[in-house]
């Protein structure tokens, strides 16, 4: 088989798929200017006072960009569960480390710590 | 030509990306439906939650704290976050020409697979300038890593995603002077998609910080 028809037949196979498997490019293109749009959002909230809102829609924009990232662009979405397992799992375990180490800052530090301990 | 890929038994299909003419040369017949080398490089994605999980807990506990022995400013006095959100945004946009460059492999376009690779490379190497650039600035307001346990824990986390990034930018040029080559070809495609998956993971680790150690007061 010569290259371009290697070539040829790559990019039908491809593109007969295309619908099942992931996106186009233009549907790449269209997610970008998603996050794009939520990243202008984020850092419009350092310029405008949000008030109350402020962390709660940080996080809330971070989850969804972190969500929109990890579905479209590593193609999580369409890819084995198994992945998807593997992954979350990571981030669970990382999201108890987290919850590990506030519970030893608040409930096992020395009293005496801001004169004494390591985190002061 | 993929129809008969599709019926090979044992064949390994790209779940992600849909079959490819070479699907069969590519990989031997699994009963997990999914090839090792992707397997291990989530894997390896899934620990890496942990690493950052375990840096980002720390800066979070320590942003505040100075220490007992010296003062100075903590990190988050010094943020020029004008500076850094340019910065955000380019790395963002280089998944974006990440995954084009994944397409472009898939559909066996070598040419255009390259263009996006370097085009995500040098976007990789802007971040890092900014971030020499933002360390530098740091260090003549004062700011250096043993200054104050705040500093250390700031600059040991986005450090550690610097070293990230930069491995991901040797991966990249590696990959293009590999296709340029011809020692890379459309039949390991796989390849460029599991470098891909690393540099989205890069992205994804940095919008966390950027709300959580930058934007959230």
């Amino acid at each position: 088989m010569s290259t371009a028809t290697a070539s040829h037949d790559a990019t039908d196979a491809h593109s007969d798929h295309g619908h099942d498997h992931g996106l186009s490019d233009f549907g790449y293109i269209k997610i970008a200017v998603i996050l794009a749009v939520l990243t202008a959002v984020e850092v419009a909230t350092y310029f405008v006072d949000f008030g109350v809102l402020e962390v709660p829609s940080l996080l809330i924009l971070m989850v969804v960009k972190f969500q929109i990232v990890v579905s479209y662009f590593m193609h999580l979405k369409f890819d084995s569960k198994v992945f998807t397992w593997l992954f979350v799992g990571g981030l669970v375990l990382a999201l108890a480390v987290f919850a590990a180490m506030g519970t030893s800052m608040l409930f096992w530090q020395d009293p005496a710590g801001c004169q004494n301990g390591a985190f002061c | 030509m993929a129809e008969t890929t599709a019926e090979a038994p044992g064949a390994v299909e790209n779940l992600a990306y849909g079959p490819t003419p070479y699907d069969e040369m590519a990989h031997p017949p699994l009963s997990t439906s999914v090839t090792n080398e992707k397997m291990t490089m989530w894997t390896f994605l899934g620990s890496d939650c942990l690493l950052f999980g375990a840096l980002i807990s720390t800066y979070l506990l320590l942003r505040n704290r100075t220490g007992p022995a010296t003062e100075g400013p903590t990190a988050a006095d010094l943020f020029d976050i004008p500076f850094t959100s340019v910065s955000s945004f380019v790395l963002l946009m280089s998944s974006l020409t990440m995954v084009l460059a994944v397409t472009a492999m898939m559909s066996a376009n070598l040419e255009r697979c390259k263009l996006w690779l370097l085009t995500t490379a040098a976007l990789g190497s802007i971040f890092i300038g900014g971030q020499v650039y933002e360390f530098t600035s740091f260090y003549r307001e004062g700011l250096g890593f043993t200054t104050n346990i705040s500093a250390s824990a700031f600059f040991t986390l986005t450090g550690f995603h610097g070293v990230h990034v930069s491995l991901g930018i040797v991966m990249l040029v590696s990959l293009f002077m590999l296709i340029s080559r011809g020692s890379l070809t459309a039949e390991r495609a796989e390849t460029v998609e599991i470098i891909g998956l690393y540099w989205h993971f890069v992205d994804i680790v940095w919008i966390v910080i950027f709300a959580v150690v930058y934007l959230i007061p």
